[in-house]
């Protein structure tokens, strides 16, 4: 997936943290979530504007570890699918 | 190491003064996320002086321990559970939050806090600090994990990050005991405090975050690359095809090593009861007090503590599990499975540690938060082949299946007939949880967060205080509460004792009590003594041996023979098998259905999974009789 511009178009492009595949990152842009849910996702280090990295899955590709602020946390697919994402260029370099 | 030698000197001029003056402070808490280490450091400071309780009214485990400062003060550490904020949702947070703030009326609110971070990952952890610090209670922030730090390339400036916190600092490795001078100055009182400093706003944890980031970067913290070893192994562990074999390879290793070293420990210990037994029996006249130690005490207890090692191997093996780390990605391997009957990766943590024993497995579903869930998990716990299982699986398979190898040296038909009975259990397990989430219990999903820990060594200190643990506990439960049945029982056996000597067994008050349940059991092919058995196993499992021991140590035709033996000329195989299936499925434990009555506020939970459960140990034992004769 190539973006074209910075711009941030909503509609176009809503992918979601169960979009990306292994190795990819992206910018948590918002979470889908109840209150307490969401609370508790970002105590775990998931605050919108953080980068993070899909890692390795349990055999079947579910649930998945994401890598996010320095630690690793496994989320299911029903729940990495509420975590809306800004993908990053490919080969973007890293601060 | 150059980072944080000079920083007893860092920061302002004060010293930091607890209450009550120049005395050190009675009750220090030690708080921190989980997996920050908090527990390592636990044991480091109270080593063997520990005590774990329930906090009165909740589920909360209370651990507390008495540490020694260099000029001899005790003081008491209260450890509390691993938090991510004190934002008062989960009942471990609210214990968290109540203890801090003084108002628990069981705990004395401490005059220090310990608050252990990962400094591997301070950017996140530093979150916490900002709660803990804006209690105003004299605080240390003890970043741990400093080898991992140093080794892995990451770096921080100890006084600039006190200055910036307005609070002491420490870096140590607890697992090494670096850098433990600074902890117990602080506890003594002697170390300098820095000037206090604005805080974020406690609810916003984006606030807060930025906050955390913004102290770490004024103290020059650079995180430290990637754990190496822990990306590596987990290419193999989290290896789609790899993974589970290797999950598989370890579950069938700790079953293998149980029984092929246990059995020379076992016999060490078994040797040593029966020598101590004869020379009781030398120094004492004959008589009903001999008979009441050697054949009674010595016979029933001691057939039971013949075990320890075995259930010491266990827990071993669970210890080694848990403080690696790989039992996390066992519960990520687990989740998909465990989403198919309705339930959750974290139900997998308790379910694994019920392997150990139900009671504190059963507690530990607290960290459950859907009550649904939780309660699926609590119901099912008891059919986990737990620890006291362990000895009565021994005996029997022992006694009637042969020692023969089916695949080389790796796996023996015992072997594999103790993985048989594991798995039995754990297909009721699954089948109950199944239509408890498809009917009564049915909810929707929570979301599953599971933090992966790095891999790391565990180290002999923490899992020996383990394994010290679980004998305490093994051998109390001999001393009491198996002592007193198997009392009761020789007691029972020598009523009505007439023209001095006991009754012949058939027709002492047992025997009476067994040969009138023996129609009920008959069907499931055991006789009047197995019965008896069964009725004692009702305090708690592994009881059944004692008794046994005793019935048969008692009795004249088998009194010459090892228990072994006398089960295996006393049972049939269809018996056996039967005696194995009914152990696997029956819920025989007081202990058990006292926590669950506890966990779930009331007796409609318990009672309705122990009717299940006899029940279910009824037909399958019947079954078991039918199908082998």
């Amino acid at each position: 997936m190539q973006l074209s511009g910075n711009k941030i178009q909503p509609e176009a492009f809503s992918a979601t943290l169960m979009d990306l595949r292994r190795g990819d990152a992206a910018i948590l842009d918002r979470i889908d979530l109840p209150g307490d849910d969401a609370r508790r996702l970002m105590e775990m280090g998931f605050l919108p504007g953080t980068r993070v990295t899909a890692g390795r899955s349990a055999p079947g590709g579910d649930p998945q570890v994401f890598q996010v602020d320095g630690s690793e946390v496994a989320l299911r697919r029903e729940t990495a699918r509420r975590l809306k994402v800004r993908l990053e260029k490919k080969k973007t370099p890293r601060a | 190491m150059s980072e944080c030698s000079d920083c007893h000197a860092c920061g302002g001029t004060t010293v930091v003064e607890f209450p009550g003056s120049a005395t050190a402070p009675k009750a220090v808490a030690l708080i921190g996320p989980p997996n920050s280490g908090k527990t390592t450091l636990f044991n480091r400071l109270t080593g063997l002086r520990q005590k774990v309780a329930n906090f009165p009214g909740v589920t909360v485990e209370q651990h507390t321990g008495m540490a020694e400062l260099p000029d001899g003060r005790l003081l008491r550490i209260i450890d509390l559970p691993g938090v991510y904020s004190l934002s008062p949702r989960s009942e471990d947070e609210q214990i968290a939050h109540d203890v801090l703030t003084g108002q628990r009326a069981d705990t004395p609110k401490p005059e220090a806090i310990l608050l252990v971070l990962d400094s591997t990952n301070l950017g996140r952890h530093l979150m916490l600090a900002a709660p803990i610090l804006a209690l105003g209670v004299p605080t240390l922030i003890v970043l741990n994990m400093a080898d991992d730090l140093r080794k892995r390339g990451g770096r921080i400036d100890m006084a600039a990050l006190s200055k910036e916190l307005g609070a002491p600092v420490a870096l140590i490795n607890a697992r090494q005991g670096e850098g433990m001078e600074q902890v117990t100055d602080f506890l003594a009182g002697v170390m300098p405090k820095p000037a206090p400093k604005e805080l974020p706003i406690l609810q916003d944890v984006p606030k807060c975050r930025a906050w955390a980031g913004r102290v770490s970067g004024q103290a020059a913290y650079r995180p430290p690359i990637a754990p190496k070893w822990t990306r590596r192994l987990d290419a193999v562990f989290l290896h789609p095809v790899l993974g589970p074999l290797v999950f598989l390879c370890v579950v069938v290793a700790v079953f293998q090593t149980i029984f092929s070293i246990a059995d020379p420990s076992k016999d060490a210990v078994d040797w040593l009861v029966r020598v101590s037994g004869k020379w009781v029996a030398s120094v004492l006249p004959a008589g009903l007090l001999q008979s009441l130690l050697v054949d009674g005490v010595w016979k029933g207890v001691g057939s039971v503590i013949v075990f320890l090692p075995q259930v010491l191997l266990l827990f071993l093996f669970i210890g080694i599990l848990e403080d690696s780390g790989y039992l996390a990605r066992a519960a990520l391997i687990a989740d998909r499975t465990m989403a198919k009957v309705g339930l959750q990766g974290k139900s997998f943590i308790p379910l694994l540690s019920a392997y150990a024993c139900a009671v504190p497995a059963i507690m530990s579903t607290r960290t459950i938060e859907n009550k649904r869930d939780r309660f699926a998990t609590i119901l099912i716990a008891p059919f986990m082949t737990c620890s006291a299982r362990l000895p009565v699986y021994s005996l029997i398979i022992a006694a009637f299946i042969p020692d023969r190898h089916i695949v080389g040296r790796l796996l023996s038909q015992r072997t594999a007939a103790m993985m048989g009975l594991y798995i039995l259990g754990f297909l009721a397990a699954v089948v109950t949880a199944r239509v408890l989430k498809s009917s009564i219990l049915k909810s929707g999903r929570s979301p599953f967060l599971l933090e992966m820990p790095s891999y790391r060594w565990p180290t002999w200190q923490s899992i020996g205080l383990r394994l010290f643990d679980r004998s305490k506990v093994f051998l109390r439960r001999a001393g009491t509460v198996i002592l007193l049945v198997t009392v009761l029982l020789w007691i029972s056996m020598n009523i009505p004792y007439a023209h001095g000597k006991p009754p012949v067994l058939e027709n002492s008050l047992a025997g009476t009590i067994g040969r009138t349940i023996e129609p009920v059991i008959k069907p499931l092919g055991f006789n009047w003594k197995v019965g008896i058995g069964l009725l004692t196993a009702v305090a708690a499992r592994e009881t059944i041996i004692a008794t046994l021991g005793t019935i048969y140590g008692m009795d004249p035709k088998t009194q010459e023979e090892g228990l072994q033996k006398a089960i295996h000329d006393d049972l049939t195989p269809g018996g056996a098998f039967a005696l194995l299936v009914f152990f696997a499925f029956a819920m025989q434990c007081i202990s058990t259905i006292a926590v669950v009555r506890r966990e779930t506020g009331g007796w409609k939970w318990p009672a309705a999974q122990f009717g299940y459960m006899s029940a279910l140990a009824y037909v399958g034992a019947f079954v078991a009789a039918h199908v082998i004769r």
